[in-house]
């Protein structure tokens, strides 16, 4: 498949321009509206063949690309590495190789090492989207959490700031470059132990202290804190993490303005934010997972080769 | 077998501090003479103009993988790859399967290099039994089957007293204890180094210090014991700046680097290429210069090429998932002349230096220098023609180089070891060695 003016793959934000973010984030606006409709599906994406590829466990992001896809009339099918051949040792690409063999036209895929989704792309013709490959990046999140912030304020000059686990983190790196590249003030905090070496030099401000974070920020991206980390040792253990670095109603009570919070999910409540933040008024968590959809429809779009000046008339009206 | 005379090349010999043109006449596999217009009545004669002639070249730092994965490169296609690339001696590591750490493992080594006929393979011992780091191997039983220095190679000697204990002990034989300096608790599930790049690719990095933390204490229990350590493949502006200030103070430490440390940085991993992974990983810019300044100044000694050959599967898979190591025989001259004298770091005469006496020296090697009587291991090289790397056309079994398509100075127009050559230009892989 060619592709659009994206290229052929979508592998994350680092590569991309700023006016291509915008061009993603501009047709996933028409988009919205077809997931509001009683009936939701326009025919795209008719006859186009689409296969998620999952080889970690995953609820949100898959079921919300499969349901682009399907509201754009594509057929999918869901591979997931368990009861797949990959378990019977099969590479990856050899899987790809052969699920191209079947005449596909688009691979979304979801794998723990970093560049898996690169290392695909350039062994394969079919359409590339990265749904998150190791700590690398996860493109389409970091997407839907441009089109939230956007939807709220303009992004350029709004202060951003990344909360917890940035080292093993895909989704902050693609936050990074979409927020750096459209203008935005970025930070990160956290515990040294969980980030990055040289994370400055990206152009981002380090916060040690939580409560430096919230006094400064317009915005706060809380990451969640994987369970593993403490049997690794980057942290010695929930309770602590919560006391020093989560973000609490009263941390929050005592900053100069109302921010924004956003959570990639799945949310450990108690650990890394308060339920009564998450569930609070200026929480847009479920935004997020709204606009995970229209984001992923106009990626897919676009991708197909869609032109993005037809969006609006693309999706037509709606089927009766 | 009929005398050599190689005529009219600029003879390169660090050992006895020559440097001119000048005939080379080898025979009975012994250097005769070296001087101007040496008559070899019924020589072959090999002419050389233009050519560099130096003592064969001698690397203390080779994985031949056998025995055990014969499929990715033998004793026999690894010292045809030395020959190939000017080598005439190598020092095997011995994490072959099994490990090389008793008298049958390092005969087998010297048997099956006899057999191959080309290059000289040097057998290293183990450490410790199965490169476990618990119990010494038998060095005493070691040294006596032909093993030149002893190595846990491919992980660090694991504890601090095991080196101790190795270093002393290895002082009743005269051999270095080789290691290879990683704090594993540091570098554990680390795939490139730790810095801008690998947070950007988001691999976990392994950090300079995992290096530099085993060099010092290797440097502190050379120092205690008066034994020789030698470190392998450093990689850290740190551990340059660690052995120089050991040297300084006398502590019998030297120490090597290759060519692709000495070459590439960090940011060849980009876009995931699983050649750049090797362990240590490829540095910094810092780090390299740091690296190219020691070399020049004597604090790193010498240059080895780390050769290690990996299947073309393995290394065809995530960055994650793919083992470290590069093949570096067939390479290192044109890399070290192209990047470190085209670059101007080292001088022609530094670079052989480097690969020739310095090396022979470290492991104790009758190799390394051109003295009349010594072995006529030469090699003769155009330090100017060039040559594109192509992979397929290596005699190692293997292709995982990070050099394939460059374009490098230097061509290899002959090798001969004990006076008999081993390799032409254009000798094809296949085709038998020698005349």
């Amino acid at each position: 498949m060619s592709g659009g003016r994206l290229g052929k793959d979508l592998l994350g934000l680092e590569h991309l321009s700023a006016d291509d973010i915008r061009l993603i984030l501009d047709t996933a606006e028409p988009f919205k509206e077809i997931s509001e409709r009683a009936i939701k599906k326009v025919p795209v994406l008719r006859g186009k063949t689409i296969v998620n590829l999952f080889f970690e466990p995953s609820t949100r992001t898959r079921i919300s690309f499969e349901f682009a896809e399907k509201r754009l009339s594509a057929d999918t099918v869901n591979v997931a590495s368990s009861g797949s051949s990959v378990v019977k040792g099969e590479t990856l690409v050899d899987t790809a190789r052969n699920l191209e063999a079947m005449r596909i036209d688009m691979v979304v895929m979801r794998h723990g090492a970093s560049g898996a989704a690169q290392f695909l792309a350039s062994r394969i013709e079919s359409n590339v989207i990265n749904a998150g490959d190791g700590k690398h990046e996860h493109p389409t999140q970091g997407l839907l959490d441009l089109l939230t912030i956007r939807d709220r304020r303009p992004i350029a000059g709004t202060k951003v700031c990344i909360v917890g686990d940035v080292l093993h983190s895909r989704v902050a790196r693609s936050n990074i470059w979409g927020l750096l590249k459209l203008g935005a003030e970025v930070a990160v905090c956290g515990p040294q132990t969980l980030l990055p070496l040289g994370i400055g030099e990206l152009g981002v401000r380090v916060f040690r202290r939580v409560e430096e974070a919230i006094e400064w920020a317009d915005v706060l991206n809380v990451l969640r804190l994987q369970l593993e980390r403490m049997q690794a040792g980057y942290v010695p253990s929930t309770r602590e993490y919560y006391r020093v670095f989560g973000v609490t109603l009263e941390r929050l009570e005592r900053a100069p303005r109302d921010l924004i919070i956003m959570h990639p999910g799945p949310m450990n409540r108690g650990v890394e934010i308060d339920s009564r933040v998450a569930d609070g008024p200026h929480a847009v968590i479920l935004n997020q997972v709204t606009n995970g959809v229209a984001v992923r429809m106009a990626v897919l779009y676009l991708l197909a080769g869609g032109r993005p000046e037809l969006a609006e008339s693309a999706k037509g009206a709606p089927e009766r | 077998m009929r005398p050599l005379l190689i005529r009219g090349g600029r003879v390169i010999d660090p050992a006895n501090g020559l440097d001119g043109t000048a005939d080379v006449l080898l025979d009975d596999g012994r250097v005769a003479a070296v001087g101007p217009r040496l008559s070899g009545d019924g020589a072959e004669v090999l002419d050389a103009a233009g050519c560099v002639v130096a003592p064969g070249l001698v690397d203390v730092h080779v994985h031949l993988r056998e025995p055990g994965r014969e499929d990715v490169e033998t004793i026999a296609t690894g010292a045809r790859a030395a020959v190939a690339g000017g080598f005439t001696s190598v020092c095997a590591m011995p994490n072959t399967d099994p490990v090389t750490d008793n008298q049958a493992a390092v005969g087998f080594i010297v048997s099956q290099a006899r057999k191959a006929g080309t290059a000289r393979v040097y057998p290293i011992g183990a450490v410790s039994l199965g490169s476990r780091g618990e119990q010494l191997a038998e060095f005493g039983e070691l040294v006596g089957a032909g093993a030149v220095a002893v190595s846990d190679d491919g992980r660090p000697v694991a504890t601090a007293h095991l080196m101790r204990t190795a270093l002393e002990y290895a002082l009743t034989f005269g051999i270095p204890v080789i290691d290879h300096c990683e704090d594993t608790s540091l570098s554990a599930g680390g795939a490139m180094h730790e810095g801008l790049v690998s947070t950007r690719l988001g691999l976990k990095g392994i950090p300079r210090a995992a290096e530099d933390v085993i060099v010092a204490r290797d440097i502190e229990l050379a120092a205690l014991t008066g034994g020789h350590v030698h470190l392998a493949h450093c990689s850290t502006a740190g551990a340059v700046a660690l052995v120089r200030e050991a040297k300084a103070r006398g502590v019998r430490v030297t120490a090597e680097a290759t060519p692709h440390h000495l070459a590439l940085t960090d940011r060849a991993c980009e876009g995931y290429d699983t050649h750049a992974k090797m362990n240590p990983p490829l540095r910094e810019s810092a780090d390299v210069a740091a690296l190219r300044a020691g070399l020049a100044d004597g604090t790193v000694d010498c240059i080895a090429t780390d050769h290690a050959p990996h299947p073309y599967d393995a290394k065809e898979q995530e960055f994650d998932n793919a083992p470290f190591g590069v093949v570096g025989l067939e390479t290192a001259l044109g890399v070290a002349l192209t990047d470190l004298v085209g670059g101007g770091a080292l001088t022609l005469p530094a670079l052989v230096r480097c690969l020739t006496s310095r090396p022979a020296e470290i492991a104790h090697l009758p190799a390394g220098t051109l003295s009349p009587g010594a072995a006529a291991d030469v090699v003769v090289f155009d330090p100017a023609a060039e040559w594109t790397v192509d992979p397929a056309r290596f005699f190692s079994k293997s292709r995982n180089t990070p050099f394939a398509g460059r374009r490098l100075k230097g061509v290899v127009r002959w090798t001969v070891v004990g006076g008999r050559i081993v390799h032409r230009r254009g000798d094809a892989p296949g085709s038998p060695a020698g005349p």
